[in-house]
């Protein structure tokens, strides 16, 4: 489904990723984990279409098509979600309003009927019970005055909402409770499909007990240098990022 | 265009000084001199620096000192029915009152609404009591020539304790096939306890030039409340100048809304006097520009007694050349100790090209008292449109997902829900490019009841 070649990255003429390689195939979930600083946004970031970065070298294809050439929206529409890492505050701009556009954007360009306000209400009720959110939360503006948790789990009713084939979760377990992760990581759990696939950043293996990976890689300095199954994950936090450092150095 | 104006009003002055009551006409003797001395305001002067007049005064105007549009049959012109929002519809044609069935009406609750010319005539007394005390001509060049040229407008008197139910919409129209300078004047005011809306709807018929120079003053006794909203819809090549003076008493609140959707070249000047405790003032604008309009609102409040509030929110979307200054400045008398004051003015530019100029100010001698103030000048969020773009919304979209977004939060100040509604819906079709000044009365397009619109020159 994904496939990413030999990617080299700048931001401002300073490189974050360099040659990085990945391949994840439908129904698989993958973790890729690594200390601050190590690439791990900025892949997420390229996966999903912002534009602050300069791609130097390499490919990334999502179902054989060339995904750096698609805007963001495109990639979206294709069944791409990114959940951010710091959900962005839009006052004014009603949660409901933006899902259905959202929704609608998407279905016209897969060449679908939109759906009607009423349709509409009933697929929120549902998505609202499946990731196990408060009915008030939809009412207000995108994350204006949400907790932390509340923003994590907007992203979560936003990904059930808009069912992507690749979701993308850059650090969802940053700042949130063990509750919240809980909720969290259910969600995203029961939007489990054999024919999508979730790859989640992060920087610790907490996450990971609750959403069980088939493969975790392990980024530093913008490079790959460590996959493996879920017990790398339980290695890595029992002996932390220096251990890897000094074993690819070794 | 002074000398011309000076030497008019040696030619008119009978037709001009008319019935108007002998204060009315002392207070005009005082207006026109100032106007000899100072004149039009030059951009020497700080609160003009960003807005020149000059370049519109170069047009040969065509005055009128004598209303023809009393016996005018608006309805056969322009109707203007607001779906859901049921009105007391008063229009002036070219700065006129139009008759319709009465210059002047007195509702079964005392309350007076007409012409201004007539209530000098019918009403003296309740005239002279209140015009030209909160209209400071000294300061304000504009209100003085105004003041000078004095003939009619919109009189409205509510007494004490009652409540307009409906509210008041005054359809100040321009329609004339030379360039008309026009100068309307406008009396409010609410007796103590009183409650008033007024809607006022500034638009043109023709895309003709012409010059408005408007004073406004309203006047709040104690306990009332007055609620003012500005609608601007005006053609390119129109100027428009509005003066409002309020003058507000203990425990009354005033609120004032002007939202400019479109004008060749706007000023709104708005001079705010609460003298009465616990009195709240609102002032909010809002504007939307673009091409090389120019729209500037300047506010000054005047906090002249202990414990009263004001907030202010002017927020602004700039397109292509379009230029925007907000000024403001609010005063915090020594005595005047528990003042809350806010002000804040935030702009966003969508082009490189679109300027805005904002100077929000505050001047405080209490010093126990809650102020703020701020001022932004911007683009849109790029987190913000790269969040909503991530979802699936293009760029188009998603753009103007948050310009309706940011424009709204001025809209939902609009306490009358059928009003909330229209102007959300205009302010969406404006920012979505498909509301002009051809569409006419701007409360106009989304109704749900068929309108015509057959405008008829050759009656003018």
């Amino acid at each position: 489904m994904l496939s990413i070649k030999n990617l080299t990255v700048s931001i401002k003429g300073k490189t974050i990723i360099r040659g990085l390689n990945l391949e994840v195939k439908e129904g698989e979930v993958h973790a890729i984990m690594g200390p601050n600083g190590s690439g791990k946004s900025t892949l997420a970031s390229v996966i999903a279409g912002r534009d602050n970065y300069e791609v130097e070298e390499g490919e990334v294809l999502y179902n054989g098509q060339n995904l750096l050439e698609l805007p963001a929206e495109t990639r979206a529409r294709e069944g791409i979600f990114l959940g951010f890492q710091y959900p962005v505050e839009i006052p004014g701009v009603s949660i409901a309003n933006f899902m259905r556009t959202a929704l609608n954007e998407k279905r016209k360009y897969l060449g679908l009927e939109p759906l009607t306000g009423a349709e509409f209400l009933k697929l929120m009720e549902e998505k609202k019970k499946m990731v196990d959110i408060h009915s008030k939360l939809t009412n207000r503006s995108v994350n204006e005055g949400f907790s932390g948790g509340e923003k994590k789990k907007n992203e979560i009713f936003q990904m059930a909402l808009l069912e992507p084939r690749l979701a993308i979760l850059d650090e969802t377990d940053s700042g949130l409770d063990i509750d919240a992760l809980k909720v969290v990581a259910g969600g995203v759990n029961k939007l489990r499909r054999n024919d999508n696939a979730t790859v989640v950043i992060t920087h610790y293996q907490r996450l990971l007990d609750y959403i069980v990976p088939d493969h975790v890689h392990v980024l530093y300095e913008g490079y790959i240098i460590k996959s493996g199954g879920k017990e790398l994950a339980l290695e890595l936090e029992e002996k932390g990022y220096e251990w890897i450092k000094k074993e690819t150095v070794a | 265009m002074k000398d011309t104006l000076l030497d008019l009003y040696r030619k008119e002055q009978d037709a001009i000084r008319g019935k108007a009551t002998p204060l009315v006409n002392r207070m005009r003797d005082h207006a026109l001199s100032r106007f000899r001395k100072n004149g039009f305001p030059s951009t020497k002067k700080e609160s003009w620096r960003f807005t020149d007049l000059s370049p519109l005064l170069n047009t040969d105007f065509v005055f009128d000192f004598r209303n023809k549009s009393k016996n005018m049959d608006i309805d056969k012109i322009f109707t203007c029915d607001v779906y859901d929002l049921d009105t007391f519809s008063l229009t002036l044609l070219n700065g006129w009152y139009v008759y319709k069935n009465a210059p002047l009406t007195r509702l079964s609750n005392g309350t007076i609404i007409g012409s201004l010319a007539k209530a000098m005539e019918v009403y003296p007394d309740l005239v002279d009591e209140y015009i030209g005390k909160a209209a400071k001509t000294e300061a304000y060049e504009m209100a003085a020539l105004n003041t000078a040229f004095l003939q009619d407008g919109l009189f409205i008197y509510v007494p004490e304790g009652v409540k307009v139910e409906k509210p008041i919409q005054l359809i100040n129209i321009v329609n004339a096939e030379y360039p008309v300078f026009l100068q309307p004047r406008h009396l409010i005011v609410a007796q103590k306890d009183a409650d008033l809306t007024i809607v006022h709807c500034d638009h043109s018929l023709t895309h003709n030039v012409s010059f408005t120079n408007t004073v406004t003053e309203v006047y709040a006794e104690k306990g009332a409340r007055v609620d003012h909203y500005k609608v601007q819809n005006k053609g390119r090549n129109s100027a428009l100048v509005t003066n409002s003076f309020f003058h507000q008493k203990e425990n009354s609140h005033i609120s004032s809304n002007i939202i400019t959707l479109n004008g060749g070249f706007t000023k709104n000047i708005v001079d705010h006097t609460i003298s009465g405790s616990a009195a709240h003032a609102e002032h909010y604008g809002l504007y939307l520009v673009d091409s090389n309009q120019h729209v500037d609102n300047q506010v000054n409040i005047d906090h002249a007694t202990p414990g009263s509030r004001s907030d202010q929110l002017f927020k602004g979307i700039l397109d292509d050349e379009a230029k925007a200054v907000f000024s403001g400045k609010v005063m915090v008398r020594r005595h005047s100790q528990q003042t809350e004051a806010h002000q804040n003015n935030r702009n966003i530019l969508l082009t490189d090209e679109a300027k805005a100029n904002t100077q929000p100010h505050l001047e405080i001698y209490a010093d126990d008292v809650k102020c703020s103030h701020g001022a932004t000048v911007g683009q849109l969020d790029p987190d913000a449109m790269f969040y909503l773009r991530s979802r699936g919304l293009c760029e188009r979209t998603a753009r103007q997902m948050m310009m309706v977004a940011f424009a709204g939060e001025v809209v939902k100040k609009i306490s009358i829900e059928a009003l909330r509604n229209r102007i959300s819906h205009l302010v969406e079709k404006r920012l979505k490019g498909e509301l002009s000044i051809c569409d006419q009365c701007v409360l106009h397009c989304n109704s749900k009841e068929p309108t015509a619109f057959n405008i008829d020159l050759s009656k003018l």
